[in-house]
């Protein structure tokens, strides 16, 4: 793929000469405001930075400090109300004085338009809804080309192809002509990217790239950026949040708070000299791997829990387990679950067998420990959570729950068993948005619970709402408001208070912090670790964040296609993995540490984490009717492998 | 996609059958049949009726039968054409509908157009003009158009049109020319009676529209893919006809099931007030008089209608979508 480079090969000609010291974007004093009936938000308090050709700059601030909203205006994307002053110069030889102001140019003109896609590409966070789903992948990368460049549809079809194929896609023709819903999210994001540099625009604003993908999907396309980057001397502005990320792969980084800057400078001395408390107060916030026992997240801003009424509240209520109760409150035996496709459904013969989403699942939880449940979207990990609520009906296996009243079948339990089971097992979901009903006000959906299993009276329910706001750090203020009036990690703690209200025994957290931002993360993290000693929870915590894991489990089990690969203590799982998949998944974390840096050569191409690389021991052999079984390496270490394997093929 | 059409198609026999069963089931449920009510009128008029003939058409047309029989011979004769014979008019079912279905259909595919040619444009502009002045004196109007009811604006129009004009604004087309062949001179009478049976049944139908199409397109217009779009350098104009509207097409097309059956039944009221010569009032005074066959066929074609406007609009979607026609189970 040489000709993105050659066709524009004059431009990049000229800005080499212009010299290395020449911002190719430069931010001046910009201030973004939004006008509202109850008076107005500053977005962006007067904000300065520069893109330097040829680099990556990160800009990383958390949700609302106005880093997307910057991304927005340089393109001239903002709202319509936006109120917007100050200056953005982009450097274009072919101007008179060699610079444009963006912001001055008319909007929606010919003029901006004319930088859009051409001078200055875009990607989003979100690649499913970056695309239409009713235009083809070719329609939509080459619709840039045929707005900047007149060249006939077969030269728009030849150069979608190439680029397609430049961000990884062995089979580019086809591609062209599928839709975006057929393909996985990190294929997605390769299309979107394809689709930001066919017109070989000199910048890249990219919006939060990596933050919606797996992590190994992730390390994946932030290989694919820089190698672009290098390949094409481009720039990039890279909008995150995860300073993982930035570590990795910047030249540059400004931190963006509150609309305004707190510092900015090249990599190194942001990571290692961290000036500005915030920044450092951020660093502190992220869980990392090798943290020492006990010691905790120091989230930016700490929440006051009232512990004690709690107890008397939820902890009252619930019998003091019997001294003769078992070790194991849940246990799950060999788990399967296969979904039917509407093909299938509409199918008569059953000719080609769906891959299954839970393959033969088992495993226990202890009472009172975490169980981490880490692997990439579609691994069947949110389906296991979906079984033990009784949401979905798996094809074959047992799950049994006891706390110490006698043992309960989850999956036959009818009638009195299920009501009593839906009190002792709860759920936290990803999303603090939609897992609140935008209709009820706080103390409404604290109190629900209570109602349908007619707890108390209504007096002492209200009682139980009171003490679980304040468990939460929320006050008495909160109950009669709704959840849009709080910000997303209020609204996740009001979850985790709905999911305490009965005094459950068991809380399947599923992704509860992927959805917030760095610090307050870290205030949800240590809230479910104060009431899991409080209170003696146990929780099954599900989460594709490897560092989370590490923060919160005991023991992690890893799953991968449906089946669990590898599940070990949490040390033995972070620091001596046997499984390849768990190996590849551990070396995909981008650490905030330069020190440790990704391996990049290791996910170039897209076939590391395929099994036909895996050593054979772990791979099903083609014809054997005997599959793959866990192999016990003692200490409560299983691995999913051939009975066969030879003990040397599985040492750490 | 051709075994999920057929799998399709042949999922409306039962459908249809079931519906004829209901439909028999239903008129056959008021007491007594269109020859007692039909008696007891003469009588009350005082004049002697002809119990000779009455007795005679009751053993002819079966209604000393059982009705599992009379079913099976209303249903048969549907399926190869014999829609029944309607007593009141002492024809054919088929000879009574016949001109006044197509004028019908004729009222209802120009009041469509009408309603899709101005709530198109007004939806657009309400949606990309959300909380401007123009989109709240379209949003007032609108909903005036959904609130006054149809009949009433008959009336209202009536009434201004003889004070004002005075001209009768009844009626599809001159006297002179009902039940006359179709001629040019026909034609025309008809084209130009029928705007205002138009305007009237399409006002609430555009109102209705245009709020929906507004909220549909706000919906989209926010979506990602149309940010990304603006960011290629696209044309905004272009942006909106080429994404989100394409994307809010799909109510319209899920629509058409609906709107075939409306197209028949449509109206009744304002066909009534304006005097028009459409099916609605047949069919309402066909269930009045307990004229049976008469308004079992029309209740079938209507159901017939719904069935196939929802085949229609199924397979269209699946052409049009192809998250329908490709995607298998559910995406993220």
């Amino acid at each position: 793929m040489i000709h993105a480079t050659g066709r524009n090969g004059s431009d990049r000609m000229t800005r080499q000469e212009l010299g290395i010291g020449m911002d190719l974007l430069r931010v001046e004093d910009v201030k973004v405001s939004f006008p509202l009936a109850t008076g107005q938000v500053d977005a962006l308090k007067g904000v300065g930075l520069r893109v330097l050709p040829g680099k990556i700059t990160a800009l990383v601030g958390e949700s609302g400090s106005g880093k997307s909203v910057l991304g927005q205006t340089i393109m001239g994307l903002q709202p319509d109300f936006a109120r917007v002053s100050g200056r953005v110069l982009l450097t274009d030889p072919a101007a008179p004085g060699g610079k444009v102001e963006l912001l001055g140019l008319p909007r929606d003109g010919r003029l901006i338009r004319s930088v859009r896609g051409r001078k200055i590409g875009m990607i989003f966070q979100e690649p499913m809804t970056s695309f239409s789903a009713l235009h083809t992948i070719g329609n939509q990368i080459s619709e840039a080309l045929r707005i900047h460049e007149p060249i006939s549809a077969k030269e728009q079809r030849e150069r979608s192809e190439d680029m397609l194929s430049l961000v990884g896609f062995t089979k580019p023709g086809k591609v062209f002509d599928m839709y975006p819903f057929e393909l996985s999210g990190g294929m997605r994001q390769r299309a979107m990217i394809a689709m930001a540099l066919i017109c070989s625009p000199q910048l890249l604003i990219a919006d939060e790239p990596t933050t919606a993908l797996d992590v190994t999907i992730q390390a994946q396309i932030l290989t694919l950026l820089r190698d672009l980057q290098q390949r094409l001397n481009m720039a990039i502005l890279l909008i995150t949040h995860d300073l993982g990320v930035v570590a990795n792969v910047t030249d540059e980084v400004v931190v963006l708070y509150q609309g305004r800057i707190m510092e900015s400078g090249p990599v190194d001395d942001i990571f290692r000299r961290p000036q500005h408390p915030y920044l450092k107060g951020l660093m502190a916030a992220i869980p990392h791997f090798g943290m020492k026992q006990g010691e905790r997240l120091r989230p930016l801003r700490d929440i006051q829990i009232n512990r004690d009424k709690l107890m008397t509240a939820i902890g009252g209520a619930k019998p003091a387990p019997k001294t003769s109760a078992p070790e194991i409150l849940l246990s799950v035996r060999n788990l399967s679950k296969t979904y039917q496709t509407r093909d299938q459904a509409w199918d008569i013969r059953t000719s080609a067998k769906p891959a299954p989403a839970v393959d033969d699942v088992s495993f226990d939880i202890k009472r009172g420990e975490c169980l981490g449940l880490v692997g990439e979207s579609g691994c069947g990990k949110t389906t296991v959570s979906k079984i033990l609520m009784r949401a979905v009906t798996p094809d074959a296996g047992s799950v049994i729950y006891d706390d110490g009243s006698g043992p309960v079948d989850v999956l036959a339990a009818k009638g009195e068993d299920l009501q009593r089971l839906r009190t002792q097992i709860q759920m936290v979901f990803q999303d603090p948005v939609s897992s609140l009903s935008p209709r009820m006000t706080v103390g409404n959906i604290l109190s629900e619970p209570l109602d349908i299993h007619r707890r108390g009276t209504p007096l002492q329910r209200r009682e139980t709402v009171d003490a679980l706001l304040g468990a939460i750090g929320l006050g008495q203020s909160a109950r009669h408001r709704y959840p849009h009036s709080f910000s997303g990690g209020q609204r996740q703690r009001v979850g985790i208070a709905r999911a305490l209200a009965l005094a459950p025994g068991l809380i399947v957290c599923d992704e509860p912090v992927s959805a917030l931002d760095v610090s307050v993360q870290a205030q949800i993290l240590n809230l479910l670790k104060d009431l899991q000693k409080d209170l003696g929870l146990t929780y099954l915590f599900i989460s594709h964040n490897l560092a989370v894991v590490d923060y919160m489990a005991d023991r992690v089990a890893v799953m991968w296609a449906g089946r669990i690969v590898e599940i070990a203590a949490r040390e033995t799982i972070m620091t001596a993995p046997v499984h390849p998949y768990t190996k590849a998944l551990l070396a995909a974390v981008p650490y905030p540490d330069l020190d440790r840096r990704l391996n990049f050569a290791t996910f170039e191409g897209n076939t590391a984490l395929t099994s036909t690389n895996w050593a054979p021991a772990f791979r099903a052999e083609p014809d054997a009717v005997a599959d793959l079984a866990p192999l016990d390496l003692g200490s409560g270490h299983f691995v999913l492998a051939r009975k066969s394997a030879d003990r040397n093929d599985l040492k750490p | 996609m051709i075994r999920y059409i057929t799998l399709r198609t042949l999922a409306m026999i039962p459908t249809l059958f079931l519906i004829s069963v209901l439909v028999f089931f239903i008129i056959e449920l008021p007491p007594g049949d269109y020859f007692e009510s039909y008696v007891s009128e003469l009588r009350s008029l005082g004049e002697s009726a002809d119990l000779a003939e009455i007795d005679m058409l009751r053993e002819r047309y079966g209604f000393d039968q059982p009705q599992v029989i009379r079913y099976i011979w209303w249903v048969g004769g549907m399926l190869h054409g014999d829609f029944g014979y309607s007593f009141e008019y002492r024809l054919p079912v088929s000879e009574v509908v016949g001109d006044r279905l197509w004028l019908t259909v004729l009222l209802s595919t120009v009041t469509i157009l009408f309603t899709w040619i101005i709530a198109f444009p007004i939806g657009i502009y309400s949606a990309t003009h959300q909380y401007s002045w123009g989109d709240y004196g379209l949003t007032f109007l609108g909903l005036l158009g959904i609130a006054v009811p149809n009949f009433m604006l008959a009336l209202v129009m009536m009434y201004f049109a003889n004070i004002w004009f005075g001209v009768s604004i009844g009626n599809l087309m001159d006297r002179q020319f009902l039940n006359e062949p179709m001629s040019m001179a026909k034609f025309s009478s008809i084209m130009s009676h029928i705007w205002i049976p138009v305007v009237i049944i399409g006002t609430s139908g555009t109102a209705a529209m245009v709020r929906r199409l507004r909220a549909n397109l706000l919906d989209e217009l926010h979506k990602q893919y149309v940010v990304t779009a603006r960011a290629k350098g696209l044309h905004p104009f272009k942006v909106l006809v080429k994404y989100p509207l394409r994307m809010a097409l799909n109510f319209f097309i899920s629509d058409i099931g609906s709107i075939l059956p409306a197209m028949i039944s449509g109206a009744e009221v304002t066909a009534i007030v304006l005097s028009l010569e459409t099916t609605g009032p047949m069919l309402i005074r066909a269930l009045q008089s307990q004229d049976m066959y008469l308004a079992g066929s029309f209740l079938m074609f209507l159901a017939f209608l719904t069935v196939i406007g929802v085949l229609i609009s199924d397979i269209a979607l699946t052409f049009l979508d192809p998250r329908i026609r490709l995607g298998k189970g559910s995406s993220k």
